[in-house]
């Protein structure tokens, strides 16, 4: 779509200039301010998270292998619920998120760096801080948070373990260090595109990640509110939450899920964006109905406030606030099926190839629309009455996150390893990534619709004997969902460390200002603005 | 071409006003947190949603009593003891049929069996929620905290009206008591 | 590694008997017209859901089969349609609204309470139910009935594992029910999917539900809100039995109402004392203290053993904490709970199993003047028991 001038040139004439490179040693690490090194620790960061969570996940599944209780207590089985929950949607999904737009955003707009360098230093280091803290609390007397990721009050505030104060700082800072971060990319994408790069020519990964940065500066504030009143409920002898004092329990669920329903779109929105660069790439075909997609995209993020209540159907609401969030949430099923429609149609008569970033693509659009179904039968209130606190309603948000989110996730690794590594990586094994990730994930997540339907609430590390033997078959899949993911740690050393040189642009079909760069893209890039035509 | 000269300033000086709105706005939405407190109990208020009633006595007018002697309203009484409030708490009697308009009176027993001064809190709730707004009480023990001395029993007055205009449909409804042990807040 | 895995998947086969429950794909379509109307839903959106994603993925398919560049496709540039775009936002939305009208005919159905001819009251405690007949005079707790030692993995397990308790929720057949639903700790969530009720139980709050049983049966449902520790052992038995059968039931727990009652007048002896002291213990204490006394410290104190259980000058203080719980931690209060014979019995029996061996009892009298004064006090005119006739475990 845009072509370019100068850039290669302008890149050499800076190069020279800072003959001293990067820092060397840890202390580079530490005050860089570079965007794809703070990009490059945002992605390890959140892969060392991924296999912290995924080795929780193991640990239920393995209690849940079989009914009885085998090898953890409920107590900790509850701990382990709430953490991998925590953990993987703040420390794995949220930052692998940020590494992607910390490394693409600048490339993919002409702009040399992100606006505000320093602070997204700041940014990354918070999180490896309110990592430890938040991981601290399972050591600390009384455990750590065990009551859900969602952490409904009285449950966290009355009877909650002392280190639920812990837990409430750390996500303070994993709040500061997201909003800080959406602040950076929406003072970016606003004020730094290069000459001629109008909003409606940016990269849909740009307009994903600028709409996914005001949802959060939107909501994660108010995540932080609900904490806050947490604190002051458990520590000062308010009653925010507390029917005694006055307060309404029911308070903090909406409250909650106000952050909490954006957030989850906050986790798929950048999804779309890499979807929609890759898909058109390896289709060799341009996007079909760019315009749609962004309005699409403006639409789902602004629905998303209006749905909350939507996880609260059985809290007693009244018929009027329950029918409002019904259709509310009904709604969003439209631009969602846009633009699904709107990806199937890029294929549709292109040159398709499938490399493991296409793999991985075509994946994410046929499950993710599965779990897209499951949420539209969700959002019938009656029926939810009986899907509501079950594994159906597990299946469902695996449906969108795992082949959502994380597929999202390897197929934009496995797209920009080459530029941002020089090497290709070995597209053999990142087939096998791709089958038994898929395999897995489908073995683990497909059986829980199944027995949620049957009757099995969640969070409870023992069950009924009638679900038995679907819970053996989901516990297999997600030890092969697991296992597979150490292979996926060893193709990226693997490519880090050498392969076959990739050139500038190693895929035929693919668009953008990154692929005008060299691989592996320079220290310094777009030191001088591109024209973008 | 781009104009090269005065770029730079501008870009900074457009980047700094793009954070400070954005700084603005993580704050506003940090305030409308702690707002969305007093909003959800305004909008209960209002609605009579979620069966809070008010805190206040209702203001019995004689001029308003107009009993509408046609409907029978059954009103229920029920009480909840909230884990750890081990006073005896109980309606005197579970259930009283008024009709709209008409003044019931009703006493709930409280005892306290510990040997340690105690406070209680009750609180109230009502279903079903479109009748939140039209069961008036005109005194009730709820408005206030309960304080018990060891083994003191008490017993406190309930005095409600049922508003002329609740819903036709409606010819039961119920009203529950919940006892927390607040000695600790005081 | 590979045999192991295999012989338990068999041996967990096995355990299910391999029933069609333990394949059991689909919601249950119950036994209310209700619970009908929400299947039915259900199916209808599921097959919806269906149709449109075989058409979308059958055009996905098509597409990854034929426009492959190795199949020498050619990438054709057509990348937008206004109309196009309208045609497949529009249809969508028609979908949804025609979706929409039944669900929202369902919705008025369940919030119309009126008319119930029975009420019930149901609390949600950390970890049971507690179920109150409202102007019967009629009302109990409903704790789970499974044995620790099939949930051990020591016993095998039984059909019902789980699903069972000890007093269910009895209903009549044919009558509307109305349900009071809350909590008296956290928030918990009663359901029953054969009647399609699921209520949040909010402390402090009251919610309403309502039902109407066609068909008499046993309904099995669980509780359907993390509650802390136990949420998974807080399951609902729901009998609905036909009106006359219900009517006699209400009638005989009136009647046993009344006998326990005067149980606490009688004369207990030791024997007497212990043997229901140890139904009470495992039935409500174990699940923290564990069959063996030895508890889990430092959360879930040990009573083998232990200053409180065994030190003669302590009944009061073990009173005390049976009755009124210790705030701040996880003991709650049993004096609502617990009858005084069972209080009695259960604190008899701590002070004697596991080796304490005190020789101490409790009679139920003494709870009863507990209750007035707050203050523990052996009542001078029970009887004693003889040295040699201590109960030892």
């Amino acid at each position: 779509m845009s072509t370019v001038t100068d850039s290669a040139e302008g890149t050499d004439v800076k190069a020279h200039e800072d003959h001293h490179g990067p820092a060397k040693g840890l202390m580079r690490w530490v005050l860089t301010t570079n965007h794809k090194d703070i990009g490059s620790m945002y992605l390890w960061f959140s892969f060392a998270m991924f296999l912290t969570g995924g080795a929780m996940a193991m640990i239920i599944r393995a209690e849940l292998f079989q009914p009885g209780l085998q090898i953890v207590e409920p107590a900790f089985f509850n701990q382990m619920t709430t953490m991998h929950g925590l953990i993987m949607v703040f420390g794995a999904v949220m930052p692998a998120f940020v590494g992607l737009a910390n490394w693409m955003i600048p490339m993919m707009i002409g702009a040399p760096d992100m606006a505000m360098p320093r602070m997204n230093n700041w940014s990354f280091w918070i999180l490896p801080f309110a990592a430890v803290m938040l991981i601290s609390t399972l050591f600390m007397e009384g455990g750590g948070p065990n009551f859900g990721w969602t952490f409904y009050a009285p449950l966290s505030t009355d009877y909650g373990p002392p280190s639920t104060t812990f837990f409430i700082f750390a996500i303070h800072m994993l709040g500061i260090s997201s909003i800080m971060g959406a602040i950076n990319i929406i003072a970016t994408i606003l004020n730094l595109r290069a000459p001629g790069m109008t909003m409606m020519k940016m990269p849909l990964f740009v307009w994903t990640w600028l709409i996914t940065a005001y949802l959060l500066i939107a909501v994660m504030p108010v995540l932080a509110g609900a904490v806050t009143m947490m604190l002051m409920d458990i520590h000062f002898g308010t009653s925010f939450f507390n029917a005694g004092g006055g307060g309404d329990p029911v308070l903090f669920q909406h409250i909650f899920w106000f952050f909490g329903h954006p957030e989850v779109y906050i986790m798929i929105l950048p999804s779309f964006g890499i979807v929609s660069a890759i898909i058109p790439a390896f289709a060799r075909k341009h996007l079909f109905g760019y315009t749609s997609m962004v309005y699409a995209t403006a639409s789902i993020a602004f629905l998303s406030f209006l749905v909350w209540a939507h996880h609260m159907f059985t809290v007693g609401m009244p018929l009027i606030g329950e029918l409002f969030f019904m259709y509310a949430t009904m709604l969003i099923a439209v631009p969602t099926g846009v633009k699904v429609f709107n990806w199937v149609t890029t294929m549709f008569r292109g040159s398709m190839t499938f490399e493991a970033p296409m793999l991985f693509s075509t994946a994410f659009v046929v499950l993710f629309t599965i779990g897209g179904f499951s949420g539209l039968m969700l959002s019938i209130a009656p029926a939810d009455f009986q899907y509501h606190d079950t594994y159906f309603v597990v299946a469902h948000f695996h449906y969108v996150l795992v082949p959502g989110a994380i597929f999202a996730i390897f197929a934009a690794t496995y797209y920009w390893l080459p530029k941002w590594t020089g090497h290709m990586y070995d597209e053999t094994l990142a087939k096998v990534h791709f089958w038994m990730s898929f395999i897995g994930m489908n073995l683990t997540f497909f059986p829980m619709h199944f027995v949620g339907l049957a009757g099995m609430p969640r969070r409870i590390p023992d069950y009924a004997l009638q679900f038995a033997n679907f819970n053996e078959i989901s516990s297999i899949g997600g030890f092969l969902f697991g296992t597979t993911q150490f292979l996926f740690l060893f193709i990226i050393i693997k490519c880090i460390r050498g392969g076959e040189k990739a050139p500038a642009k190693p895929w035929e079909g693919a668009e953008g200002l990154e692929w005008s760069v060299p691989s592996p893209a320079p220290y310094h890039t777009f030191t001088t603005p591109p024209d973008v035509k | 071409m781009s104009d090269q000269v005065d770029e730079p300033q501008t870009v900074e000086r457009s980047t700094r006003r793009t954070v400070v709105r954005s700084i603005l706005v993580a704050c506003g939405m940090f305030a409308f947190g702690f707002a969305l407190v007093p909003l959800y109990n305004v909008f209960c208020k209002v609605t009579g949603l979620n069966g809070k009633t008010d805190p206040d006595p209702y203001l019995y007018k004689a001029t308003e009593a107009k009993v509408d002697s046609s409907r029978d309203i059954k009103v229920q009484f029920i009480a909840t003891k909230n884990a750890g409030m081990i006073w005896d708490f109980s309606p005197s009697t579970p259930q009283v049929t008024v009709h709209p308009g008409e003044p019931g009176l009703l006493t709930f027993v409280a005892k306290n069996p510990t040997d340690k001064r105690m406070i209680g809190q009750a609180i109230p709730s009502v279903t079903p929620f479109e009748a939140t707004n039209y069961l008036h009480k005109v005194e009730c023990f709820c408005f206030t905290t309960q304080t018990l001395e060891a083994g003191e029993e008490k017993v406190m007055p309930l005095r409600i009206i049922v508003d002329q205009d609740l819903p036709k449909h409606i010819k039961k409804l119920t009203l529950s008591y919940t006892l927390f042990d607040v000695t600790h807040m005081y | 590694m590979q045999q192991a895995k295999f012989l338990s998947l068999l041996a967990g086969l096995a355990v299910t008997g391999g029933s069609r429950a333990a394949w059991e794909v689909n919601m249950t379509e119950g036994v209310t017209a209700v619970s009908r109307n929400i299947y039915g839903l259900h199916m209808t959106i599921m097959t919806i859901c269906a149709v449109i994603g075989l058409v979308v993925f059958g055009v996905m398919f098509y597409s990854i089969f034929k426009h492959r560049k190795s199949k020498g496709a050619v990438p054709q540039q057509f990348h937008e349609s206004t109309l196009v775009e309208i045609v497949w936002t529009s249809i969508p939305f028609l979908i949804l609204v025609l979706m929409a009208i039944p669900a929202t005919k369902t919705l008025v159905d369940i919030y119309n309470t009126d008319e119930a001819e029975v009420d019930i009251k149901i609390t949600g405690y950390q970890w049971k139910w507690q179920y109150e007949y409202l102007g019967e005079g009629v009302s109990f707790f409903s704790n789970l009935s499974t044995p620790t030692e099939q949930i051990q993995n020591v016993r095998n397990k039984n059909p019902n594992y789980l699903l069972e308790v000890d007093e269910p929720l009895v209903l009549p057949v044919g009558k509307k029910v109305r349900f009071l639903v809350t909590a008296a700790d956290v928030i918990h969530s009663w359901w029953v999917p054969a009647l399609a009720i699921k209520r949040d139980a909010i402390p402090g709050f009251i919610n309403e539900a309502w039902t109407n049983i066609d068909v008499p049966g046993t309904y099995r449902g669980q509780c359907a809100e993390l509650c802390g520790k136990n949420h998974a052992y807080m399951p609902i038995v729901v009998e609905a039995k036909s009106e006359e059968e219900f009517e006699q039931w209400l009638q005989d727990k009136k009647e046993q109402a009344s006998r326990e009652r005067e149980l606490t007048d009688k004369v207990w002896s030791m024997d007497e004392l212990m043997a229901r002291g140890e139904q009470v213990y495992n039935k409500v204490c174990a699940v923290c203290h564990q069959p063996n006394g030895a508890g889990m410290p430092p959360i879930f104190p040990a009573l083998k053993g232990s200053p409180m259980a065994t030190e003669a000058n302590q009944v009061g203080a073990h009173v005390d904490i049976v009755m009124n719980g210790k705030k701040g931690s996880a003991m709650q209060s049993f004096a609502g709970q617990l009858s005084e014979v069972d209080i009695a019995a259960v604190i008899t029996y701590e002070r004697n199993a596991w080796g304490n061996n005190t020789g101490e009892m409790v009679t139920p009298k003494e709870i009863v003047e507990y209750k007035k004064t707050g203050v523990y006090e052996e009542d001078p005119a029970r009887q004693t028991m003889p040295d040699n006739q201590q109960a030892s475990l």
